[in-house]
This record gives C-alpha cells, sequence and structure tokens, in this order.
C-alpha cells in the first residue's frame, strides 16, 4: 500500500448525498479479475452518455475542476461492498473523499488502499461545497500526521478522527494481512479451544 | 452485566484484543466467496506467498455473473466466461469446495448456505457480498466484507474489527394481510433511512419477527446493510432448528443435541442495553414500494410521494425523483410496469416462488408486462419443479430462468432497459442498478406477482382472496 502523509491538492466538488458504490463503479464493470483500470469507468454513467460521450453537466468533465481530493455528499459510498469502489477512485488519480459521513464497508475498503476517507460536519461540508463553487482553484492541504483539514484560504486547520491503527497503516503502508498472518500462533491456540466448532 | 445475542457471539470468537487500539482479532468460522469479488483475493494471498490457512471453512459459488439461461452451455459473454472460470481455477488450485454451474447445489451465495445448513447459529461468517448480512436471520454474526479482507480471511482466518455499535429494532404485533417480511423491513427503512443504523449491528426483535418463518427473516436480515448497518440478526428459535434439522451441512445424531443446547443459550438477556433502540407497531406497516433511488425512498403502496423533505436533502431528492420521473405529492397507483423481476438473495427462495405461483395461478400476466423469475439455487428450481411450480409461471406468462443474481445487479446479460420501470423483490433501486437507465421500484414477491398480473401499480389490499 502507497504511504500517505500530506497533500496539498485542488478538489472536485460533488454535492450529491447518499452516493452509492453502484454510482461509483457499475456492476457490468466488475468483470475484471485485476485491481487495475476501474478508473476509466469511475462515475461512468453520470460522466458518459449511452454513447460513450463525456455529458458536460457532470464535474468530473468540467474541466475548471481537477485535483487528488474528491468532495461529496453524506453518506458516501453506501450500497454494495465491492472494493472496486474505492480502487475506481483511487485508480482515477483521488487521494483522498472528504464527506460528513461514509458508508462502513466503503470506508474500510478505501483504509485497506491508501485511500483517506476524511469525515467533515455537514457544516463544514457545505462551507466547501460553497467555496469550490466559488474558486474552482482552491487549495486543501490534508495533514494525515497532524490529522487537520487545512483550508489556507479561510485560514482554518479542521481536526479530523482517524483510527489510531488506522493511521498508522496509512502513514507506512502496512495493511492488516501483515499483522493477522503474525498473529497464527494466538489464532491456533484459539482454534483448540472450541474443537466441536469445525 | 446482561448480555446481548451480538455480545455473546462476538465475545466467543474474540482470539485476542489489541490493548488501547479498540480492535479485536476476530475469528471467522465460514468464509463464503463468489467469482467476482475473490480473484484478486487469490491475487494478493499469491504475491505475497502466503498459503491458505482453513479451506475447510471456505465455500465457493458462481452466482453473480452467470447467465440464467442454457447455463449447460459455455458462457457466451468473454469477461464473464473469464472470471467464473478463474473462480473454478482458483478453487481446483487450493482445494476450495465449490458449486459452480452445473453443480447441484449451486445459487446465489446467501441462499445456499442456509439451505444447505452451511450457516448455523453462533456462526461468524463473511462473504465479499454485502448482502452477506442475511446468515444473520439464524443468530449468527454475518456480514460483507472488501476483496483486501477476504484476502485477509484467507491467510490468517481472521479479521482486526473494532466491536459495532448495537441497536435493536422491535416490531410487536400481527401485521395486515398482504403484509409480508419484505413490507416490515422495507418500512423499518423507510423510517430509518439510507444511512440510518451505518455503524450498529441490528438486532431484529418482538413477536412480528417471531412469526416470520426462517426464509422471512433472511429477507429482513438480508436488507440491515440497505439502512447502512454492517448485519441484523434474530436469536434462533424452534423456527431456526425445525429448519436446520436434516440439512446436508448441519450437525447430526449426538452432535445435533449438543448444537441445539448451545444454540439455545443465544438470545438477548433481560436487561442488556443496546446503544440504539426503535419500537415500531406491525398494524403500521403495510404493502411496501419504493419511489426513489435508494431503499429508504419507500411508503405504503397506496401513499403518495412525500413532499416534506428536509432543506439539506432537498437537491439529492429531487434528482432522484426526476431520474424516475415521479413528481412529489404524485400517487403511484395506476402507474404502468414494464418488467417484473423476481429473484436476488433477498427473495428467491421457494416460499417466495410458491407465493407468486399461488396468486397467478388460473391469471394471465399482463401483455405489454415482461416477467421473469429467477430461483435462488438449483434446489430452490428443482423444488419449484418437483410442485408444479414451475408450470403454473408458465401458463400464467412468466419466464422462470436458472439460478444467479441476475437483474438484481444485471452484470449478465439480464437487464431492464433505459426508462423502462421494473417492479423488482431485490434489494437496491439505486439508479442504473438493474441496468443502465432502469427505474427500479422495489416490492414484496406478492406485490410483484400482483403487479405483473395487472400491469400497473395497484392497491394490493383489493386483490387479496
Amino acid at each position: 500500500m502507497e504511504k500517505f502523509e500530506i497533500l496539498q491538492s485542488t478538489a472536485v466538488p460533488l454535492p450529491i448525498e447518499n452516493i452509492d458504490t453502484d454510482q461509483i463503479i457499475p456492476a457490468r464493470f466488475l468483470k475484471a479479475t485485476s485491481r487495475e483500470g476501474f478508473g476509466e469507468n469511475l462515475f461512468r454513467d453520470w460522466r458518459f452518455d449511452n454513447a460513450g460521450q463525456p455529458k458536460a453537466d457532470f464535474v468530473l468533465n468540467n474541466g475548471r475542476y481537477s485535483g487528488q481530493i474528491l468532495v461529496a455528499g453524506k453518506n458516501f459510498g453506501c450500497g454494495s461492498s465491492r472494493e472496486h469502489a474505492a480502487w475506481a477512485i483511487h485508480d482515477a488519480g483521488f487521494k483522498v473523499v472528504i464527506s460528513s459521513f461514509f458508508a462502513d464497508i466503503f470506508k474500510g475498503n478505501a483504509l485497506n488502499n491508501g485511500l483517506l476517507p476524511l469525515q467533515v460536519s455537514d457544516e463544514v461540508l457545505a462551507r466547501l461545497f460553497a467555496q469550490l463553487e466559488a474558486d474552482p482553484q482552491t487549495t486543501l492541504v490534508v495533514n494525515l500526521v497532524n490529522q487537520e483539514l487545512e483550508v489556507p484560504v479561510w485560514e482554518e486547520r479542521i481536526p479530523f478522527a482517524i483510527d489510531a491503527y488506522k493511521k498508522e497503516c496509512m502513514i507506512n503502508g502496512y495493511d492488516d494481512i501483515d499483522f493477522l498472518v503474525n498473529q497464527k500462533e494466538a489464532i491456533e491456540q484459539y482454534e483448540k479451544s472450541r474443537p466441536w466448532a469445525y | 452485566m446482561a448480555k446481548t445475542l451480538l455480545d455473546k457471539i462476538w465475545d466467543a470468537h474474540v482470539v485476542k484484543s489489541i490493548p488501547g487500539a479498540g480492535l479485536d482479532v476476530f475469528y471467522i468460522d465460514k468464509h463464503l466467496i463468489h467469482e467476482v469479488t475473490s480473484p484478486q483475493a487469490f491475487d494478493e494471498i499469491e504475491a505475497r506467498g502466503l498459503p491458505l490457512f482453513r479451506k475447510k471453512q471456505m465455500v465457493a459459488t458462481a452466482d453473480h455473473n452467470v447467465p440464467t439461461k442454457n447455463q449447460h452451455l459455455p458462457i457466451e459473454e468473454p469477461l464473464s466466461r473469464f472470471q467464473v472460470d478463474k473462480l473454478t481455477q482458483n478453487c481446483a488450485k487450493h482445494n476450495i469446495e465449490l458449486y459452480g454451474l452445473g453443480h447441484q447445489h449451486q445459487g446465489i451465495v446467501h441462499v445456499i448456505g442456509p439451505e444447505l445448513g452451511l450457516t448455523q447459529p453462533g456462526m461468524t461468517i463473511v462473504c465479499g457480498d454485502s448482502h452477506t448480512s442475511t446468515h444473520g436471520a439464524f443468530g449468527a454474526i454475518a456480514f460483507g466484507i472488501g476483496t483486501s479482507q477476504v484476502a485477509q480471511v484467507m491467510a490468517s482466518q481472521t479479521l482486526l474489527l473494532s466491536k459495532p455499535k448495537s441497536m435493536r429494532i422491535t416490531v410487536e404485533g400481527a401485521v395486515k394481510p398482504g403484509v409480508t417480511a419484505k413490507d416490515i423491513i422495507l418500512y423499518v427503512i423507510s423510517k430509518l433511512g439510507t444511512g440510518g443504523a451505518t455503524g450498529y449491528f441490528v438486532e431484529y426483535a418482538g413477536s412480528a419477527f417471531r412469526a416470520l418463518s426462517m426464509e422471512g427473516r433472511m429477507t429482513v436480515c438480508n436488507m440491515s446493510i440497505e439502512m447502512g448497518a454492517r448485519g441484523g440478526m434474530i436469536a434462533p428459535d424452534q423456527t431456526t432448528f425445525d429448519y436446520l434439522k436434516g440439512r446436508p451441512f448441519a450437525p447430526q445424531g449426538e452432535r445435533w443435541e449438543q448444537a441445539v443446547a448451545y444454540w439455545s443459550t443465544l438470545f438477548t438477556e433481560e436487561g442488556a442495553s443496546f446503544e440504539k433502540e426503535y419500537t415500531f407497531d406491525a398494524q403500521d406497516i403495510a404493502p411496501m414500494i419504493t419511489f426513489g433511488t435508494n431503499p429508504g425512498m419507500g411508503m405504503a403502496i397506496d401513499a403518495v410521494i412525500p413532499t416534506d423533505v428536509p432543506v439539506s436533502e432537498q437537491a439529492s431528492y429531487s434528482k432522484s425523483l426526476k431520474y424516475m420521473g415521479f413528481a412529489p405529492g404524485e400517487s403511484l397507483l395506476g402507474k404502468q410496469i414494464d418488467y417484473v423481476f423476481i429473484g436476488s438473495c433477498t427473495n428467491s427462495r421457494i416460499e417466495d416462488l410458491r407465493q407468486v405461483a399461488k396468486y397467478v395461478q388460473g391469471k394471465q400476466k399482463a401483455p405489454h408486462v415482461e416477467a421473469i423469475i429467477v430461483p435462488g439455487s438449483k434446489l430452490v428450481e428443482k423444488q419449484a419443479m418437483e410442485e408444479g411450480i414451475d408450470k403454473v409461471l408458465a401458463a400464467a406468462g412468466f419466464e422462470l430462468r436458472e439460478p444467479g443474481c441476475s437483474a438484481c445487479l444485471a452484470m449478465n446479460e439480464d437487464k431492464i432497459p433505459a426508462g423502462a420501470y421494473c417492479v423488482s423483490t431485490s434489494n437496491r433501486n439505486f439508479e442504473g442498478r438493474q441496468g443502465p437507465g432502469s427505474r427500479t421500484l422495489l416490492a414484496s414477491p406478492l406485490v410483484a406477482a400482483i403487479t405483473a398480473v395487472e400491469g400497473k401499480i395497484v392497491d394490493i389490499t383489493h386483490y387479496l382472496n
């Protein structure tokens, strides 16, 4: 997994609530057996029409917006457990998703792929949308080490919460497999305590 | 301190707790896999040179991406064929039990687990699929995981988790005629909203859930994720034990007695507390239908589309209704429907098929409606044929397909065309879920059957015997 400490970038706003993983990556694009290439079909049906032409009114097709931070409405990533959603966002070049609420499975999947789900209050989210609408070039600084979202134009640093273990993993590029495989002895011991179960 | 059902099963599966981190190394009893979310996990394990830790606790099936016609022939669509073949190769290579196409046990992963008796009370069950919550109907901790976690379970039979918060949803009383398990859960989700249970594990309690069959309970627990819950569960009881007895993988003989004795201890103790509680009256629940693009946007079938939406949600609400071609304040009664889909891990079991057959016997589907029924498994299909349900459905103009996830997520060729309205017994009405531009209205199998015959949305309470 890629390491993550600090990111300074412009951002792409998507002020829609309850964006489900079927919108992020529709099921018909889940046929690949590798992790790569899903970015092409990120938000496929919002981004392209039936003929495969870009839809002008969708933000990813709007030349005024770019960057490695996606700012999205409340309850982002609800629905299917498909990790392909996190892969698609990451593959399309995003490193952070900011929202006021994340669905559980998506949040876990993002963290397992070096994509930071950064939760802010509804109020901060509304201000970010207004800011990005007024000035698409607004730069944000995400500092994972200090757990702060800095908005230089506001002269504000907004603290955010993250599980201490997951923070450590993201900063160092570790994942859970390494940790769990090292627990083998304890796991085998546990299994011996309930032989009837298998 | 009095324990909840969740506490009891959770605590029994903690291998060790990580001091200060709020995390547990959590043991997984059963790992179900399918073709879509497993290939990258196999690759990851192999790339790291790790063996599969407990392959006997894994079971695989092909369901998400399989055709529902001509399953005896090679899969035509090359990418789907490749993905299904990859599962077959991975299972052969690692010696994992596979119920692939052509196997008598093949079917939707959340249908076959319970019907084979693989799913049992007190277990922890995971699968790379959010509807794994289905198995909670047996009093198990069952939840969906991402592919990285699939790899973690393959490598260690554990996950690193923090214990979810607990919620109890109690529904008391008897339901009105025409109200099924699907209506109960659609009602609950409409009250809590699509993110209303995020971060929680739900226990369903009360006489309305107790009165349900196991299949009804599975429908309820299946949709827990649609309000954001990681999982849902119902304490096991005699209904559970009666369902499991004699199933192929259920304990036998003396072990059965021991198992039932243990399972009987799995309930929430008097005085145990939940972090959140909701209580509803079963009499308030009517046959339900959804009108929007998330499962929380549901209402009684004879109601009008709500107009009282909080300001912060108005933009998303308007976008959703525009997609559906509906307006606030509108009634759906009389709305013409193009497709009826009966299937998915929510409603494709034998009781669902029986209910549909019972209603459509001697009737005909409306000429303009395409009515498709996809059984949840080969065993359901077989049972339906033994009972003559296939003939009843065919006579009514319904098309009975072969098992798979089908038009619930439209990964295969079973898609609803753009703009078309589909009353579906599946679990999600997201934009494009059943095919690009498709418009899904979620409902029970009974509502779906009546809609297929009438060709439009009707107040089904006038159509019951």
